[in-house]
């Protein structure tokens, strides 16, 4: 019991270098989620609306993609990015710009698959009502994704949790670099193969009770655009 | 918007509709001219809801053509269509009427005090800023119908706009509908109602199984029948 003792010391005393792995956990995490909806919502929308040849095996390739392993993505990133890599001239391998690339890959399937089911089912009820206004192709998409609002920003918070919560990626392409390239998932893996469980254990609690603040928020925004939006 | 060019009159010339073998309009010829409204009456599946589509422009015909003004394509900014379960936006009851306001073109300066006398019209200027989902059904009517007036249309298009309300509500359509006619748009409504029809109608169309039956002055429809099919309907007995 003493190691819970100390890893609650670690968090209420304010420990600089929990809070400095926090502090890029999230940021890394953050600005993934915000590359993936930047590139996901116009892709999702577009598979939603759009109908060409092979759009089904797009749809069912993306939908697949929402379960990737995240070792894969990072060795992936880590192939593209190592120094014989096609990208290896930019130096990016084992930089927090490397966590972010690999992370919103791992993120971006999410947040396509889930925009375009939220665009398609929104289409299907608003086509005709849609059409008979003589809304114009561009209107479509902005009332589609404005009406689907609610669900799309569920969507984001759960590319966001999905990215704060995984281990693989940011290992493989981060290197888990102390004081550098070291997130919540990482360092806990490690610390705990060290033996040196309160840092762990403070940053496992830090890490559940965000994932539990993200989904309060996914539940809340839910409630609220049911009582206001209907 | 005035200045555009007149839908009316709406001309069906032999038009037909076929889907997947299924004729659900067949050879119609019809001439729609403005003045009271013509009330489409029959019953379910005799094609009421396609012709109304057909007349917004919403559905292509397998067969024939249709024209408004005598052209045959033509921007639908003059028509509007109530369905008959219109679609609420997922905004508030004013945001949907300004929201029709927007598509037809009106000036944003002029939007807000437009959709203010359009909820008044219809008498939900007390929801206006309620979300429309949660409206009743006989206010969700009302709103699809400002929304529908909101532009300014020369042929409004209604499905059974009152299919589901109880009496009051559907009075309060009525008296909408009513004076959307007085104020010169034509209206063309789906119906199997006959005391509506009594209320509304200028002149009737009945259709059955996707064929004209008969066009008649509403007293003369209601009152001598010239088809034994009409005559049945009139009667309430049940015409399949």
């Amino acid at each position: 019991m003493s190691e819970t003792v100390s890893a609650w010391q670690l968090i209420a005393s304010g420990d600089a270098t929990l809070f400095s792995i926090v502090r890029l956990s999230l940021s890394v995490s953050l600005a993934a989620a915000t590359i993936a909806v930047i590139v996901g919502l116009p892709l999702g929308a577009f598979l939603a609306l759009a109908r060409f040849p092979g759009r089904s095996a797009i749809v069912v390739v993306l939908n697949g993609f929402m379960g990737l392993p995240p070792v894969v993505v990072g060795l992936t990133v880590y192939l593209l990015l190592s120094r014989s890599g096609p990208l290896g001239e930019l130096g990016l391998l084992f930089t927090p710009a490397a966590m972010v690339i690999a992370q919103s890959l791992l993120v971006l399937p999410i947040i396509a698959a889930l925009t375009r089911q939220t665009i398609e089912d929104l289409w299907l009820e608003y086509r005709e009502e849609l059409t008979a206004m003589g809304v114009g192709p561009a209107g479509q998409v902005a009332t589609l994704l404005w009406d689907g609002r609610f669900s799309l920003v569920t969507a984001l918070l759960a590319g966001f949790g999905r990215a704060a919560a995984e281990v693989g990626t940011v290992m493989i392409v981060g290197g888990n670099i102390d004081g550098f390239t070291r997130t919540m998932t990482t360092t806990i893996a490690l610390e705990t193969s060290k033996g040196n469980l309160p840092l762990a254990m403070g940053l496992g609690l830090v890490l559940i009770v965000l994932i539990l603040l993200i989904n309060a928020a996914a539940w809340g925004v839910r409630l609220w655009s049911e009582r206001r939006a209907g | 918007m005035r200045a555009a060019p007149s839908d009316l009159p709406l001309v069906l010339d032999g038009v037909s509709i076929a889907v997947g073998g299924t004729t659900i309009l067949d050879r119609l010829n019809l001439t729609i001219m403005p003045g009271a409204p013509t009330l489409i009456v029959g019953p379910n599946g005799s094609g009421k809801t396609s012709l109304l589509r057909l007349c917004m422009g919403l559905a292509a015909p397998s067969k024939g053509t249709v024209s408004w003004g005598g052209r045959t394509h033509l921007p639908q900014t003059r028509r509007a269509i109530v369905f008959q379960k219109p679609v609420m936006l997922r905004r508030s009851a004013a945001a949907n009427v300004a929201y029709g306001l927007a598509q037809a073109g009106c000036p944003r300066a002029l939007r807000a005090r437009r959709t203010e006398e359009l909820l008044d019209r219809v008498g939900l200027l007390a929801l206006a800023s309620r979300p429309a989902r949660r409206l009743s059904g006989g206010e969700q009517q009302r709103l699809a119908l400002a929304r529908a007036l909101a532009r300014e249309p020369e042929i409004l298009l209604l499905d059974e706009p009152t299919a589901s309300l109880d009496p009051a509500a559907t009075r309060f359509v009525e008296e909408i509908i009513l004076a959307a006619a007085q104020s010169g748009t034509k209206i063309v409504m789906a119906s199997h109602d006959l005391g509506q029809v009594r209320r509304l109608a200028g002149d009737v169309l009945f259709l059955v199984r996707g064929h004209v039956c008969e066009r008649a002055d509403a007293a003369d429809f209601l009152d001598r029948p010239a088809t034994p099919e009409a005559a049945a309907f009139v009667q309430g007995e049940l015409v399949i």
